[in-house]
């Protein structure tokens, strides 16, 4: 069999990771009789490598208050209403804060190392996208859910079908809180779940639930407050969590045990 | 559904990395960063819901430092102290070794450098690169071969590649 001549536009392509396996093969022979086209490859690949390891801690920071819509008071106003936009605006600009000065993690103003940051970034990532998201969809009345409890079992089927993995949402009606339903939600990088609970005064309570945390070590509970809405958050294994409330820390603090023990 | 606003949101992390590694000076990156954000914003209308913000995002980006170093004709270099020091990792060699990437990069022609860093740190597929950037997919193919060899000399410690002299009898 003749296979096609390589180009240099297959090269790229190798080390970018862009073609089909079997041409990928052919690009491999190809390479094993010319070491100086591969060693070239290898230099290309690990520029890409260097390129990430230097830039991807970028990715953590914390986003400076000066970066954001210049009007989003206006535009948060339109989508979720004058209670969530204040909320909003209190989550989005604090956020800065619980990073570099997140009240959970004494840990880190002694031992700034590179994993440590790396991981309270992720995690706190993971606190600040399930605040947003209980600011968006916990004021609204008519549509608070996609899928609502009534139908539980199709709720979990297709949740753990997009996420890929098991989720269940933890019954805390012993708490006061019952299950309305749940919804799909976009996340860092692919499908995340909310789980949307009420009690009979018309609180609000949202799981977040989060199966991108692969690279994320585990990690304790983690607290952060800002403005009327407090996140308790935890990784375990692949999954992260982050319950969000507009409640007291010790209220939070109890019903995310309660989660923690029905999860395990 | 995310709507217009949340998504320009969640794509700001990864339009701080980029800048930050096309222009190299932090503040001067974000500058960017918030300048792309508004002028994303403010042209919502243009954006169609089968376009990917993100890719919309980085060609606004593009069209915006272009003419930034347009109306500074020189282009700066950042080669001193303000480099951002990201490697602090356990390993003190890392370090140097980062620095060389930075200076390298500070070293190629941004045409090349944008291309490299589209593909190589966002992980756009050639053709997405070549939406982005609004240029014929043969440019992106020979900048990115351009570029990837030049930074390989550059870090290799050699001076940039110099074509071979022709024998002339």
């Amino acid at each position: 069999m003749n296979s096609l001549p390589v180009t240099e536009a297959d090269l790229h392509a190798y080390v970018d990771g862009l073609l089909p396996l079997a041409r990928q093969a052919e690009i491999e022979a190809w390479l094993a009789a010319r070491p100086e086209e591969a060693a070239r490859v290898n230099a290309y690949r690990s520029q890409n490598l260097a390129l990430r390891q230097l830039f991807d801690p970028v990715l953590d920071e914390a986003v400076p208050p000066s970066i954001g819509l210049p009007e989003r008071r206006v535009w948060w106003h339109g989508v979720a209403g004058r209670c969530a936009a204040a909320v909003l605006i209190a989550v989005l600009g604090g956020m800065a804060g619980w990073v570099v000065r997140g009240n959970a993690m004494p840990e880190v103003a002694t031992r700034p190392d590179r994993v440590q940051l790396a991981r309270v970034g992720a995690a706190a990532g993971l606190a600040r996208q399930a605040a947003i998201a209980h600011a968006v969809y916990s004021p609204e009345l008519r549509h608070p859910v996609e899928v609502g409890a009534e139908q539980e079992d199709h709720l979990v089927a297709w949740l753990s079908k997009r996420l890929g993995k098991p989720v269940h949402p933890p019954h805390l009606g012993k708490l006061g809180y019952d299950l309305i339903g749940g919804r799909l939600l976009p996340g860092e990088s692919g499908p995340v779940a909310q789980f949307m609970y009420q009690d009979t005064a018309g609180k609000r309570l949202t799981l977040y639930v989060s199966t991108e945390q692969g690279a994320a070590a585990d990690t304790g509970f983690r607290f952060a407050q800002e403005g009327k809405v407090g996140v308790f958050y935890w990784i375990d294994g692949d999954f992260g969590y982050a319950l969000s409330a507009g409640a007291s820390r010790g209220e939070l603090a109890s019903i995310a045990t309660a989660v923690y023990a029905q999860l395990k | 559904m995310l709507d217009p606003g949340a998504e320009i949101i969640a794509c700001i992390p990864r339009l701080r990395r980029y800048a930050r590694a096309l222009v190299g000076d932090p503040a001067a990156a974000d500058d960017l960063v918030q300048d792309t954000v508004e002028r994303g914003w403010s042209r919502m209308a243009e954006w169609r819901r089968d376009r990917e913000m993100r890719a919309w995002l980085f060609g606004i980006m593009h069209n915006l430092h272009v003419d930034d170093l347009r109306a500074r004709r020189l282009q700066t270099t950042a080669l001193d102290d303000d480099l951002p020091d990201l490697a602090q990792g356990s390993n003190p060699c890392a370090g140097l070794e980062v620095r060389d990437m930075q200076a390298a990069l500070n070293l190629l022609a941004v045409e090349q450098r944008e291309i490299l860093l589209l593909i190589g740190l966002e992980g756009m597929s050639y053709d997405q690169v070549a939406a982005t950037l609004g240029m014929p997919l043969g440019t992106v193919m020979s900048r990115l071969s351009r570029g990837r060899e030049k930074l390989r000399s550059l870090m290799e410690g050699r001076a940039a590649p110099v074509l071979p002299l022709q024998v002339v009898k």
